[in-house]
């Protein structure tokens, strides 16, 4: 269903000056934060938890609940955000901090103000220049005006809000990996427990590491009231949703639409969102939440954009990045490249995904090369296997983060619904040639 | 080309301020150094090392962990080309192979004049603009063979002063002024934040 939900976090995305203090708060922008202390911090706490408020960095937890596991009466509490946005098909945060940077900003104080968070570390992933840049600028000018820092407004509130960056790894984004990077460490996933920053983070303290899209609604829940967002959307997923519609489409974009009752089908064909598919083709898969998810088909089209149904669809939201591959699309040549992302990513902590994930990419890349053997299809499954046993959906995990597991899912997804076409290029590999030995070199020197 | 200089020493100082733990700054110095030289030297990371308080293998076991920092010399423009799912589906490897014609390098390699280092990257997020690039990490979007060759000429040119030299990121740097300043708060400051202590909260 196509609503006329406002946007709330893409509002000024039209302005010419969405970027700049002037133009921030020449649109409400800070009156959030003058409301919010006069309200004092538990009630602008209650009314997150009101709004049911899903992060909207992948995993989809509720910030609320989020902020409520930090212990009680441990001191201080740090407030990490994380701008690290890497998931291929997704881009969203990029937009948010490039295009409004002071909304962010202004997330940052409410979080900080209702948590009790004693200093914010606004993480940016390293290539994203131009973001630092328009966040930087922000700062310096919510500082100079009194935003930010020392007694906030004439407030009894006072917190930095520094702006770090990272350095290129999509591992960063996991947030136990970012508090290490932010620790200036290498940034490799932390052996849980502790399970939850929340109660040890950065620094081993009570830290909320919030996504850059899940703290740019805080104005306007904090100025329109938890209930006025938790009125929008369906089920658990409440507000609006930033999605990114990319590959085979006629107008490939980033669409602000209501959560939870806009589907699958609304945002591939609308005709004010992405328009269809190219050459009005056949559609042949499409994946539903970045490129860690399952892919889905024709027959999810008509599912809601509504986390718990797509969870039990079989695959999940994500960070909001609809990819979608047309009848042309060559599965094994897909399949390839999103495992392969996987392999170079890994960070080599644990064995089953830095052997696994190198492996699968291996195997793959004599398929696609026309050495395939007809065993590499179980043996795709076995690794598979060996890495997330038993290849469900939610995927168990031999290792401690999820990037292992979602190698995986592009191979279980290409296999279940497109073996046949794996079948018929191992099949013409063996008439061409008898087996030649896997190689070990990698397709590109670097990852 | 080696330890950092004295303006940087000074810039590293302030950024080293900001952080409860002096490590936590090591990227951001990394990045300076990076931008002081092109690349990461030995002497610049040692440097480093001294300024934090860590050893200098510590900082090249840091540095080696990440992508952007590259050990060697590289050219005055990375260019960065996205392959991955969205870029793939709309033409990056096309572009990519199209890239190492007109260079006349394969990714990871530098042209001769020292200009140009290609490389295939992983997604950048700028997936409903595929295929797209970065120069030194400036985008490009929705980039065509032909726009590609002129992007090539325009940088040889020197016409696009919009992109810095390589290793330079941000143009606008963070500075917290001192009378604005709330403070490092480090993680043996275990008082109530006094907002929190003045609400009568401070058991919650």
């Amino acid at each position: 269903m196509i609503t006329d939900a406002p946007r709330i976090i893409t509002s000024r995305f039209d302005n010419a000056d969405s970027f700049t203090l002037a133009g921030y708060e020449a649109t409400g922008g800070y009156q959030a934060l003058r409301k919010a202390l006069s309200m004092g911090p538990a009630a602008v706490a209650d009314e997150v938890k009101t709004a049911t408020l899903l992060g909207r960095g992948g995993a989809g937890f509720p910030a609320g609940v989020k902020w409520g596991l930090a212990p009680e009466n441990v001191w201080p509490r740090y407030l990490v955000v994380n701008g690290d946005e890497s998931e291929p098909g997704t881009y969203k945060d990029r937009l948010l901090m490039e295009r409004d940077p002071h909304q962010l900003i202004e997330g940052v104080l409410l979080a900080c103000y209702a948590i009790g968070c004693g200093q914010a570390f606004l993480y940016v992933r390293g290539e994203m220049a131009v973001a630092q840049e328009r966040i930087a600028a922000a700062l310096n000018d919510a500082y100079a005006a009194g935003y930010v820092g020392k007694n906030i407004l004439g407030s009894d509130f006072s917190v930095d809000v520094v702006l770090t960056w990272g350095a290129g790894a999509y591992i960063v984004g996991e947030e136990t990996a970012l508090i290490e990077s932010l620790e200036g460490n290498r940034g490799m996933p932390r052996l849980k427990p502790p399970y939850f920053p929340a109660a040890k983070g950065l620094y081993m303290q009570p830290t909320i590491v919030n996504n850059v899209e899940t703290l740019s609604n805080l104005p306007w829940i904090v100025t329109n009231g938890g209930e006025a967002f938790a009125a929008l959307g369906a089920e658990t997923s409440r507000g609006t949703r930033m999605f990114a519609v990319s590959g085979h489409v006629k107008n490939p974009g980033v669409f602000e639409v209501e959560y939870g009752v806009t589907t699958f089908r609304d945002l591939i064909f609308a005709p004010q969102y992405a328009g269809g598919i190219l050459g009005d083709r056949a559609l042949k898969a499409f994946i539903p939440g970045g490129a860690s998810a399952p892919w889905f088909f024709e027959e999810h089209l008509d599912l809601p954009l509504e986390k718990v149904t797509v969870d039990r669809a079989g695959s999940m939201l994500g960070s909001g990045a609809v990819v979608v591959m047309d009848e042309t699309t060559d599965a094994v040549k897909a399949c390839l490249r999103v495992v392969r992302f996987f392999a170079r990513e890994s960070c080599g902590k644990c064995t089953p995904c830095r052997e696994g994930t190198t492996w699968l990419e291996n195997i793959l890349q004599r398929i696609q090369d026309g050495y395939g053997r007809p065993t590499d299809l179980d043996l795709l499954l076995d690794v598979s296997d060996n890495i997330s046993p038993g290849i469900a959906w939610p995927p168990k995990q031999t290792t401690i983060c999820p990037l292992g597991p979602s190698a995986v899912s592009p191979i279980a997804s290409a296999l279940q619904r497109f073996r046949p076409e794996f079948e018929a290029r191992i099949a013409y590999a063996q008439e061409a040639r008898h087996s030649i030995p896997v190689t070990i070199t990698k397709a590109s020197s670097h990852g | 080309m080696a330890r950092l200089t004295n303006d940087n020493v000074e810039l590293a100082r302030e950024i080293i301020g900001r952080y409860p733990r002096p490590k936590s700054a090591l990227i951001p110095l990394l990045h300076l150094a990076q931008e002081q030289d092109g690349h990461l030297t030995d002497e610049a990371m040692a440097h480093i090392g001294e300024l934090v308080g860590v050893s200098s293998a510590e900082v090249l076991g840091t540095a080696s962990f990440y992508e952007m920092f590259k050990m060697e010399t590289v050219g005055r423009y990375m260019v960065n080309i996205c392959t991955n799912i969205s870029c793939q589906l709309r033409g990056g490897e096309e572009l990519l192979a199209h890239a190492e014609k007109t260079l006349g390098i394969r990714p990871g390699q530098t042209t001769s004049d020292g200009l140009f280092t290609l490389e295939d990257v992983e997604c950048i997020a700028a997936c409903t603009e595929a295929p797209c690039l970065q120069v030194n990490y400036r985008y490009e979007h929705r980039i065509s063979n032909e726009g590609f060759d002129q992007l090539v000429n325009d940088l040889r040119a020197g016409r696009r002063s919009d992109i810095p030299s390589h290793g330079v990121l941000a143009e606008v740097r963070q500075h917290i002024p001192e009378d604005r300043r709330a403070g490092v708060v480090t993680p043996e400051d275990k008082a109530v934040p006094v907002w929190i202590a003045a609400a009568g909260e401070g058991d919650k």
